[in-house]
């Protein structure tokens, strides 16, 4: 591991002005210290942000829920509010990683995590998110685990985060503080980019910003929520797909749904047109075939992954026809 | 820098480099080597310590991010001739053959079972809400980060589904 200056932040404020260039935030620390001791992270500064005052789940005015950015993956699944209201996130979280880490890992950190895309981890390969303009590895390589959404010809990594799967399914929105000390507020939709021409530019956080909360609308009244995940392991593995779900049957028809993709793109995926065909339908077979379609209308395998593409369909019917409890077609 | 870390009940002070691990901080600075070092990457769980109770793999954290942390470790849980329930069930239902990830998943059971007790659910957890029994399949899942090149899986289920019984009986 590289030398670092330590500093060990004790309010937001302090914390944005000793994030110069070169310095990294460290909460939970489980992928930073990884990718530090493999040297593909090489801050010159951390800047020790787990005494600030960010660990509490509160109610907001409008009935939703802001999470603090230090909240740890653990108490954030555990959370008797997250467990009733919003189950997709609860079963997101205790998807992804083991007790340990989800004991460490907090809601901030999981939204900012980086890739595991073999050749990103390995400084010895090419890497456009790593080391700009050096290729990318997994194009013609190894790539069983990467994108068939999105990509680019510069990079084909996925975003590996189960929580910020659901996040996306729930509308969330990201509350950060900037290095001036201004606060804004993020839609999950536009926090994470996909790569395009610059893949190390993973989200669109400037120098300096802190994320302080995550912001849940108000739960949704009567919904079906689900996070379903397909991985190489029962327990303790990345989504190679994986769907949250959170829909609303209006009589026999889908009054309304929100659907959120992981393992498919360099971030969570969702699709208005995916939904537009589900919603007002009745539930079918066919029904799912075509929403399936939709979402897969651009799908590109890379060789290793094209299985996805079939796996992706397969998923998002078996979690649409659960959550509209329909017959699969003989 | 100048660090000091409450380890067992113990105020321990010592002068480190940032980049030091709480691991080889207790491993190399303070010879309480019960603590493995498998992977060094959060994979396999040799090096599970409690924090404030609470489970974490001593590897992926940075000693200086822990001042006026609670920490325990292996040694802290039990002594020959005066081992914890869980020290006792490993030896008992032979869940370890080398033993090299054994203080690890020790240290995990004796937060995973706690856990359980507090309710909290698990990915294969049928509900969300109510108790929670520790199954095999609910064992299984919430030990996953904790590896055992021996494959001993059998008897680690059978000595952490003891204890936790045990310590549902002393209620």
């Amino acid at each position: 591991m590289r030398p670092f200056d330590y500093i060990r932040a004790d309010a937001p404020a302090t914390a944005t002005k000793e994030a110069g260039a070169g310095a990294r935030y460290i909460a939970g620390g489980t992928n930073l210290l990884d990718l530090m001791k493999l040297e593909v992270m090489t801050p010159e500064r951390l800047v020790d942000i787990t005494r600030l005052d960010l660990r509490d789940v509160e109610r907001t005015p409008e009935g939703g829920l802001k999470i603090g950015a230090l909240v740890t993956n653990s108490d954030l699944a555990a959370h008797p509010d997250v467990r009733r209201d919003y189950p997709v996130l609860s079963r997101a979280l205790l998807s992804g990683a083991t007790g340990q880490l989800r004991n460490k890992a907090t809601a901030g950190g999981n939204l900012l995590q980086r890739t595991r895309c073999y050749y990103f981890y390995d400084p010895a390969q090419p890497c456009n998110k790593r080391d700009p303009g050096s290729g990318c590895g997994a194009i013609g390589g190894f790539n069983r685990i990467h994108a068939i959404l999105g990509a680019s010809e510069h990079c084909i990594a996925t975003h590996p985060s189960d929580m910020a799967v659901a996040m996306r399914a729930l509308d969330a929105e990201i509350e950060v503080e900037g290095a001036d000390g201004a606060g804004r507020r993020i839609p999950i939709a536009d926090l994470h980019r996909l790569p395009s021409d610059t893949p190390q530019d993973e989200t669109t956080l400037a120098p300096g910003d802190l994320i302080t909360a995550v912001i849940l609308p108000p739960p949704a009244k009567n919904t079906f929520q689900a996070y379903r995940k397909v991985r190489d392991r029962a327990s303790y593995a990345f989504a190679l797909v994986s769907v949250a779900c959170v829909l609303r049957m209006d009589g026999d028809r889908i009054g309304g749904v929100a659907l959120a993709f992981g393992g498919l793109a360099h971030k969570p995926w969702r699709d208005p047109e995916v939904e537009a065909t589900l919603t007002g339908e009745s539930p079918s077979d066919d029904l799912f075939d075509k929403a399936a379609d939709t979402l897969l209308r651009e799908a590109q395998g890379q060789g290793g992954n094209d299985f996805k593409i079939p796996l992706a369909r397969r998923t998002l019917k078996a979690v649409l026809r659960e959550a509209t409890q329909t017959e699969a077609a003989a | 820098m100048e660090i000091t870390l409450d380890i067992n009940g113990d105020r321990q002070v010592l002068d480190l480099d940032p980049r030091t691990s709480l691991l080889d901080a207790l491993r190399h600075h303070l010879g309480l080597t019960g603590s493995k070092k498998g992977c060094d990457h959060g994979q396999c769980g040799a090096c599970t310590i409690l924090v404030n109770g609470r489970r974490i793999n001593s590897c992926l954290t940075l000693a200086a991010m822990h001042e006026d942390d609670e920490i325990t470790t292996i040694e802290g849980i039990g002594r020959p001739g005066h081992l914890a329930p869980l020290q006792e069930g490993f030896v008992r239902h032979d869940g370890f053959q080398c033993g090299y990830c054994t203080p690890g998943q020790i240290m995990s059971a004796t937060a995973m079972i706690e856990e359980a007790r507090e309710g909290w659910p698990s990915y294969v957890s049928p509900s969300l809400e109510g108790d929670i029994e520790l199954s095999d399949e609910e064992i299984a899942e919430r030990m996953s980060g904790n590896l055992c090149r021996c494959a001993a899986y059998t008897g680690i289920v059978q000595a952490i589904r003891e204890a936790a019984e045990t310590r549902e009986a002393a209620e």
